[in-house]
């Protein structure tokens, strides 16, 4: 295709059926070198499962998923985190028992070379690796701001800095594309407004590329250089916030056939979407 | 949500359930044939510190409850439960001077009563003695409650130790020296001059130790590393030699003993990469125990015609990378189909194939490759220059290599990067694929080392025994292995050697009472899993996962856990 030089990632009329229920159908979405594109939608448009195609946990039935020009579709989830694409969870997902600072060195894991003999052995390789591995944690934990608890027990955080955790766990990996599923669900306008600015930090300062998904209008609007919006399954409006925000498809996704007549439209769907 | 204030009538409750327990481990003849077993010589016997201890464990744990939401009910509540569970062997005793029971209950005889009821006689009035008794236990544990809690864990503890100390004679007649023996022990039992003194030592002991503990880490913890390191190298090194005179100071009989805890304790590491770091639970793991002990059988004896006629006959230390390579790669082999099912089904299909292993080894069709139901003979046993080990004191020092030798790998393993990974799969697969964890790779990675060490444990244990049958390798070696895992501390290293003492050793030792093994086994789990899920020596995410309300705030890092000594 010919969009692959500019894009990271790019879908291709990708399909997936659970039984009877079509979760998606004939999706085409590109993600631009760099971009921070959201992809918004009514509950149960299909938002989720499309991560989950990115990220190996389903396998599509049609269509094809490249990644940098690579196709990714079907591959074990391993595999494809191996590529350089990251994710956090709408419900946060971390190793919840062990201590910060071992959450964010699991996600450096495709990184790290030691093997068992390694391990074993503790060959200066082996440590000087495991040295490094925990410096570099460390610095990504101050970077969300989380170093002075690396010792604590990721369950014992609070809401918020659980969420950042998460990110920072992403991140350790060094991916190319990170996939951020409703990173600001459940904070407070303090806590988005941080995460905010932290999602457009990871692209200013790492080059991070940004796929994310999102119920808040403020965030999505605010940061996003594209937004796709999804209903049912199907694409219905691709484009830049200010297209988005007046397009009368989206509105009628949101809120209904009746309400695409009214006027001011923009107005209606960030009230809509963010009460 | 705040709990419902302790009433009077969960006392009573809770008698209640303590009483029908006391009633049950009477009418199975647990009291009879423990009335035999002298803890205090001739005044306290095991039947009494099981049915007292019995009301002395609800009277606490009543008291307890109560002292947690309406203080000022511990003591009354100590006093009714006790007397409630006394009031059950006193009324199962009059009942049975009256009524001939033993129809249905064979050991409800004249005999039980006259054990169960204080005094000469049998009446009501010894009845009464006995549930005024209870009561007096129950009033004095009410204030033990009271008493706070350092001290009080201190005096319990000084408890059982005096209890174990009686328990374990034989154990300890044999270490201690002859002096000690003398003022200690009297034929049947502690002394009772001795059982005093050592309560109040043990006291003291545990007092101290609870109280200078924290301090001491601390002042470890500051010292310069240097120092800290040669701390440590002193401190193993004493340990170590402390090991390497075991056999003489435990003589024939105990060495044995030790030797079964031992190869047990290498079994226990292997299978706690397995289920403890990567949750991975496999019921079939004696499969791999049984190829490790009939490879070394198979290779090393002057037995099995067809088989020498194509392998030469090796001596132990040739066949013991066979032996090992063999379980490594049935490990993989076993693993790769296995692996890709979770939870349950891992756990039916490990199971089938520990039972197959079994059969095969029983088979003729492979018997003159395997020996059959009748076994092999004349397996090879270590020998190191002029020096070859056959009796137990000589076998434990190849055991004690291999422990050494478990417990490395394993220590290094659990805090490296695959150490992570497989806490990574056990917390959650999802997750930990997204973090690019090959599921596969490394569940198999955990699956072959825990086999390989089985198949070290099982090499080992062929030799030890010189012959095999196919019989030792049922399924409950498996059982066992995963049992003391359990009881010691799923994914704990010390805890495997706790609970490989603690569920292999002991019953070795307790041979009197063998009769009721299995049925105090299974109490044993029941009770561990409700009042201890954690284990005897817990690790610290495990513990943190079982006690969420406790959990609190940072923790040693990675480093420091591995090495602290026993969580409170």
């Amino acid at each position: 295709m010919t969009q692959n030089h500019n894009h990271i990632l790019v879908a291709h009329k990708v399909s997936k059926r659970f039984g009877g229920l079509q979760a998606l159908t004939d999706l085409d979405i590109a993600v631009a070198f760099h971009a921070i594109h959201s992809v918004i939608g009514p509950n149960g448009a299909g938002k989720t499962t499309f991560f989950n195609c990115i990220t190996g946990f389903y396998k599509p039935e049609e269509g094809e998923i490249l990644f940098r020009g690579q196709p990714i579709q079907g591959m074990p989830p391993d595999r494809v985190a191996g590529l350089g694409i990251a994710r956090t969870y709408q419900n946060i997902r971390l190793f919840a028992n062990v201590t910060v600072l071992e959450n964010v060195l699991v996600g450096m894991h495709r990184r790290l070379h030691t093997g068992w003999f390694g391990a074993v052995l503790r060959t200066p390789a082996a440590r000087r690796e495991e040295r490094n591995a925990v410096k570099e944690a460390m610095e990504l934990l101050r970077f969300v701001e989380l170093a002075d608890k690396a010792d604590y027990i990721a369950k014992n955080l609070p809401y918020g800095e659980q969420r950042r955790l998460e990110i920072a766990r992403a991140l350790a990996g060094k991916p190319d594309l990170l996939l951020l599923d409703e990173p600001t669900a459940g904070m407070n306008p303090k806590e988005t407004e941080d995460t905010m600015a932290l999602i457009q930090r990871l692209r200013e300062d790492m080059g991070i590329t940004i796929l994310l998904i999102e119920h808040d209008m403020r965030v999505v609007m605010n940061i996003s250089d594209i937004i796709t919006v999804l209903d049912f399954g199907k694409k219905i409006a691709e484009g830049d916030p200010l297209a988005i925000r007046t397009n009368p498809q989206v509105i009628e996704a949101y809120l209904g056939r009746g309400a695409a007549a009214g006027r001011d439209y923009g107005a209606k769907t960030t009230a809509a979407v963010e009460g | 949500m705040k709990p419902r204030p302790f009433r009077l009538l969960d006392a009573i409750r809770w008698g209640v359930y303590g009483g029908i327990a006391v009633t049950l481990i009477a009418l199975i003849g647990m009291v009879h044939a423990f009335s035999k077993k002298g803890i205090v010589a001739d005044r306290i016997m095991m039947s009494h510190v099981l049915v007292f201890g019995l009301i002395v464990a609800v009277a606490y744990l009543t008291s307890t409850r109560a002292l947690a939401t309406k203080r000022r009910l511990a003591v009354p509540a100590g006093i009714v439960a006790g007397s409630i569970v006394a009031l059950f062997p006193a009324l199962l005793g009059l009942l049975i001077t009256q009524i001939n029971l033993r129809a249905v209950f064979l050991n409800a005889s004249p005999e039980l009563a006259d054990l169960l009821l204080p005094g000469e006689e049998n009446n009501i009035l010894s009845a009464l003695q006995l549930v005024l008794l209870g009561s007096a236990f129950g009033l004095a544990v009410g204030l033990l409650a009271l008493v706070p809690a350092r001290l009080r864990r201190s005096l319990v503890s000084a408890g059982v130790g005096v209890i174990l100390l009686g328990l374990l004679q034989a154990v300890f007649v044999v270490i201690i020296p002859d002096s000690w023996r003398q003022f200690l022990y009297k034929a049947n039992g502690l002394s009772p001059n001795g059982a005093i003194a050592l309560f109040i030592a043990l006291s003291i002991l545990d007092y101290g130790w609870l109280r200078g503990r924290p301090l001491t880490q601390q002042r470890i913890a500051q010292l310069p590393a240097r120092q800290r390191r040669a701390l440590r190298m002193v401190v193993t090194l004493v340990m170590l030699g402390l090991l390497a005179i075991l056999p003489q100071l435990l003589g024939p009989f105990l060495s044995e003993v030790a030797d079964t805890i031992g190869i047990y304790i290498i079994m226990g590491m292997g299978l706690n990469i397995v289920v403890g770091f990567a949750g991975l639970l496999d019921l079939g793991y004696v499969a791999f125990f049984a190829i490790g002990a009939y490879t070394m059988a198979v290779l090393t004896t002057p037995e099995l015609p067809v088989v020498r006629n194509v392998i030469p006959q090796l001596n132990f230390w040739e066949a013991l990378p066979f032996a090992l390579l063999i379980s490594f790669i049935s490990g993989v082999l076993l693993g790769i189909p296995v692996l890709k099912t979770r939870g349950d089904y891992l756990a039916i299909i490990t199971l089938g194939f520990g039972e197959i292993i079994r059969l095969l080894v029983l088979s003729d069709a492979l018997k003159p490759i395997l020996g059959g139901a009748q076994g092999i003979t004349g397996v090879a046993r270590p020998r190191i220059g002029e020096i070859t080990a056959v009796n137990p004191q000589q076998f434990f020092y190849p055991i004690l290599v291999g422990i050494l030798i478990a417990w490395f790998i394993t220590a290094r393993l659990k805090i490296s990067r695959l150490g992570r990974s497989w806490m990574a799969i056990r917390e959650d697969e999802d997750v930990a694929a997204a973090m690019g964890i090959n599921l596969v790779g490394y569940k198999l990675m955990a699956f072959a080392t825990g086999a390989t060490l089985a198949g070290l444990g099982g090499a080992l244990f062929g030799s030890k025994l010189g012959s095999m049958v196919p019989a030792s390798f049922n399924v409950l070696v498996s059982i066992n292995v995963l049992a003391l895992l359990i009881v010691g501390g799923m994914g704990s290293l010390p805890g495997v050697i706790v609970g490989a003492i603690a569920l292999i050793g002991l019953p070795e030792l307790l041979r009197e009472f063998s009769e009721f093994r299995w049925w105090v086994y299974g109490i044993v789990l029941v009770a561990m899993m409700i009042f201890k899920p954690e284990g005897l020596w817990p690790e610290a995410t495990r513990l943190r996962e079982l006690h969420e309300a406790e959990a609190f705030a940072p923790v040693e890092t990675a480093e420091e856990t591995e090495t602290a000594a026993v969580p409170a």
